[in-house]
C-alpha cells in the first residue's frame, strides 16, 4: 500500500524517498466580490481556505468533493496560475519561490496540469503534434527534436503520430482530445501531474481507457499524481491516498481503504453515502444530505459542515476543528488518517448510512 | 522522457482501427469554404477588377484626367470619345474614375492598415495584461467614442489643414478606437480559455504565449473587421474630399468629383450619379467580403 516503496530513483530527485514531493502550507485564497457604483469590494469567497497537505513520491492523492469545495482553485493555486493570498509549497525539499529555493518557472516544469474541458485546453488553431511540441520548443530544444517528442509522446498515449498528428482538436474525440492532453502535460518530463477533472467529462468506457492509460503512464515514466475529481468510484480505483475538501477546507484525509470502508468525518460519509450503487439491496433509502453547501462569501462560523451536519454541538460553531488522528483509533488504524471534526460520537458514527 | 516507446497498440485509443481520413489543416478548410460561397467569390472578382484598374489606370483609360475642355462641358453617357461623359470643365469621366479610384482606394485602406497595426497592438496588449493596463487602454479610447467619427475626422484635418496625407491621419485616428476595442474583446475571450492557461503552466514567456496562442485565435476576427471598416473609411475619406478637406482640386478623387459634379445634378444626372455609384459599389464589395471571410472563419459554424 505505502506507495513510495516502489518508486524507481529518479535522477532529479533530491530529498531522498521519505522527503514528500509535494508539501502544501497554509494555502489560502480568498477572491474579492466586486460591485456598487465605484466597483468596490463589497464581499470575499473563501475559495481555498487554509489548506495544508503533502504529495508523497510516487503515490496517487485523490481529491474530492461538491463542486464549489476549491478543488478546482487548489489546483490553479499549485501551478502558481493564480497567485495565493498566503501559503507556500515546497517542492522536494526546495520551498518555492523564495531566494534559496527553485523558481515558478522551475517549479512548472516538473509540475503539469491536464484541465476538464479537453477541447478549450487545445489550441483550436494548432494540429496537435505543435500544441504537444510548443512547450519543449520554447524551453530552447530544436524545432525538429520538438516534433520527434511529441511523436513519441502520441504513440505513448496510444495515438498513432503517423495518423494523427497533423490533426486539429476539433477533428479528435473527447478521449482521444484528453490523451493528446495528457501528452501535453508529459512534454516537459515533469514528476507531477495535477488531473484536474481530467476524466470527468468522458463517457464511462472512454474513462476507464483513459484511467488505465494514466496507470500505465505512471508506471513507465515514475510519475506522481494529483487526482482531482467529484466521481468517488474513480477516485477509489486509482488513488493510493484521499483528501475531502469542503467548503474550501481539508475535513479528512487518509489512505483510501480507510477513508472508504471507515470514514470518520460526517461529510465524508453523506459523499460516500450518496455514491450511486449499482446493487438493488443497496440502493440509497433516504437522502444522506440535504440543501446546497453554504455560501462561500459568508461561510459557518468554526467547522463549515456544521449548518448540514446531525451532530453539530455549540463547540461546533465556535472553535475551527483541526485536522487530528481519529478519537476512536484502533490498534489496526493507519496513522496518516486525520480527521477535522471535534465530536468523537460523530466520528464513530459511521454505521449509521447505508455506506456501501 | 524515462523510456522511449514506440507506438503501443495495446494502449491504442479505439479509433485508431479505422482508416485515416484525409484532415485539411484550418486554413486550407477555410480557402475550400470560400470557394464554394458564390458571393464572396464575385464580389472578390469585382474588388480585384476594381484594384487592378486603379494601378493600370494608364492602360484603360487613354484620356488625361486632368485635360479639360471648354468645348466638350456636361457631355451625356456615350459622347464620342467620351463613353461615360465629361465633367464641368469636359474632363473624361471614365479617365477620372480610373485615376480616382487610385486615391479613393488609398485614402480608404491606408487609415485601416494604419489603425489595424495601432489599434491591435494597444487591444491585444490591453486584453492580455487585464487589470490596470487594460483600464487605462481602454478609458483613453472611451474619451475618442465620446465624439461622433465623421466629427472626429473633420476637426482633426481642420486642425491640419487639408490634403492627403492629413486626411488619411485623421481617419487613423478616428479608426483607432473601435479596433482597440474589437481586439481587447477577442483577446479577453482568448485569454480565458485553458489552453492559454496550459501554457501558462508550461512556463513560457508571455511573448511567446501571444505569438503562438493568442494572436492565431484572434487575428482572424480583427481582419475581418477591418475588412469591413474599409467600407466606411472609403466614405469617410470621400466626404472629407467631398467638403474639401481631402485632396485637393484638380486631382481626380470620386469623393471630390462627387462634390465638383453636384452643380449638373439637372444637367446630367447619371454622369453625375457615377463616381457615387463607384464608392457605393467599391464599399458594399468590401463589406460584403469581410461577411463572407467571417462564415469561413469560423470553425463552430462549419463544424
Amino acid at each position: 500500500m505505502f506507495a513510495a516503496s516502489q518508486v524507481k530513483q529518479d535522477p532529479r530527485d533530491r530529498g531522498g524517498l521519505a522527503q514528500p514531493l509535494l508539501i502544501v502550507e497554509g494555502l489560502k485564497k480568498y477572491f474579492p466580490v466586486r460591485g456598487g457604483v465605484l466597483n468596490r469590494q463589497v464581499a470575499t469567497v473563501q475559495a481555498v481556505d487554509d489548506v495544508s497537505f503533502s504529495v508523497r513520491k510516487g503515490e496517487v492523492l485523490g481529491i474530492v468533493g461538491e463542486s464549489g469545495c476549491g478543488k478546482s482553485t487548489t489546483a490553479r493555486l499549485l501551478m502558481q496560475l493564480i497567485t495565493p493570498d498566503s501559503g507556500g509549497l515546497v517542492f522536494d525539499g526546495d520551498p518555492v519561490g523564495g531566494p534559496r529555493g527553485i523558481s515558478i518557472s522551475e517549479l512548472r516544469r516538473q509540475m503539469q496540469m491536464v484541465f476538464q474541458d479537453s477541447f478549450s485546453s487545445l489550441n483550436p488553431r494548432m494540429p496537435i503534434v505543435d500544441s504537444i511540441a510548443y512547450a519543449p520548443r520554447m524551453h530552447g530544444l530544436s524545432a525538429a527534436a520538438a516534433r520527434e517528442r511529441a511523436e513519441t509522446l502520441l504513440a505513448q498515449v496510444g495515438l498513432n503520430p503517423r495518423q494523427y498528428s497533423r490533426r486539429y482538436p476539433h477533428e479528435l474525440s473527447g478521449g482521444q482530445r484528453q490523451r493528446v492532453n495528457i501528452a501535453r502535460a508529459l512534454a516537459l518530463e515533469p514528476r507531477l501531474v495535477i488531473l484536474d477533472e481530467a476524466v470527468s467529462a468522458l463517457d464511462k468506457s472512454v474513462e476507464a481507457q483513459v484511467l488505465n492509460l494514466l496507470r500505465e503512464l505512471k508506471a513507465r515514466l515514475n510519475l506522481t499524481y494529483l487526482f482531482i475529481s467529484h466521481d468517488l468510484n474513480v477516485v477509489e480505483y486509482i488513488s493510493d491516498r484521499v483528501l475531502v475538501m469542503y467548503l474550501g477546507r481539508v475535513v479528512e484525509t487518509g489512505p483510501v481503504e480507510a477513508i472508504y470502508s471507515r470514514p470518520r468525518h460526517p461529510y465524508t460519509r453523506a459523499l460516500l453515502a450518496s455514491k450511486p450503487t449499482l446493487d438493488p439491496d443497496r440502493r440509497t433509502r433516504h437522502l444522506p444530505l440535504t440543501g446546497d453547501p453554504p455560501n462561500p462569501i459568508n461561510p459557518p462560523s468554526g467547522c463549515r459542515f456544521r449548518t448540514r451536519c446531525s451532530f453539530a454541538q455549540a463547540i461546533c460553531s465556535e472553535v475551527i476543528p483541526s485536522l487530528l488522528a481519529p478519537v476512536d483509533l484502533g490498534a489496526d488504524a493507519p496513522t496518516d488518517h486525520l480527521v477535522a471534526c471535534h465530536l468523537p460520537e460523530a466520528q464513530a458514527a459511521f454505521g449509521e448510512h447505508d455506506v456501501a | 522522457m524515462a523510456k522511449l516507446s514506440a507506438f503501443d497498440p495495446a494502449l491504442a485509443a479505439p479509433a485508431d482501427v479505422l482508416p485515416a481520413q484525409p484532415s485539411p489543416g484550418y486554413w486550407k478548410a477555410v480557402g475550400q469554404r470560400l470557394l464554394r460561397d458564390k458571393v464572396t467569390l464575385a464580389v472578390t472578382a469585382i474588388l480585384l477588377s476594381i484594384i487592378i484598374i486603379a494601378i493600370f489606370a494608364p492602360v484603360f483609360a487613354i484620356q488625361d484626367p486632368l485635360a479639360g475642355s471648354v468645348m466638350r462641358r456636361l457631355k451625356p453617357i456615350g459622347t464620342e470619345g467620351h463613353w461615360l461623359g465629361t465633367d464641368e470643365t469636359g474632363r473624361d469621366i471614365w479617365a477620372r474614375l480610373c485615376y480616382g479610384a487610385r486615391l479613393s482606394l488609398i485614402a480608404g485602406m491606408t487609415p485601416v492598415m494604419i489603425s489595424l497595426v495601432i489599434g491591435g497592438f494597444l487591444g491585444v496588449t490591453a486584453g492580455y495584461m487585464g487589470g490596470l493596463v487594460n483600464t487605462m487602454i481602454m478609458r483613453t479610447m472611451d474619451v475618442f467614442y465620446a465624439f461622433p467619427s465623421i466629427l472626429l475626422a473633420i476637426a482633426i484635418c481642420g486642425l491640419l489643414g487639408n490634403g492627403l496625407s492629413n486626411a488619411i491621419l485623421a481617419l487613423s485616428i478616428v479608426f483607432i478606437p473601435p479596433m482597440v476595442r474589437i481586439s481587447e474583446t477577442v483577446t479577453t475571450q482568448a485569454r480565458h480559455l485553458d489552453f492559454v492557461e496550459a501554457a501558462r503552466a508550461s512556463g513560457t514567456t508571455t511573448m511567446q504565449i501571444i505569438r503562438y496562442h493568442v494572436l492565431s485565435n484572434v487575428l482572424g476576427a480583427i481582419l475581418v473587421y477591418a475588412t469591413s471598416l474599409i467600407s466606411l473609411s472609403i466614405i469617410l475619406s470621400a466626404g472629407l474630399s467631398f467638403l474639401g478637406l481631402g485632396v485637393t482640386p484638380p486631382q481626380p478623387e470620386w469623393g471630390l468629383m462627387l462634390n465638383s459634379l453636384r452643380q449638373a445634378i439637372y444637367v446630367q444626372p447619371l454622369v453625375a450619379a457615377l463616381p457615387g455609384a463607384c464608392i457605393f459599389v467599391t464599399s458594399m464589395c468590401f463589406n460584403l467580403m469581410s461577411d463572407g471571410f467571417r462564415g469561413a472563419m469560423d470553425v463552430k459554424l462549419n463544424k
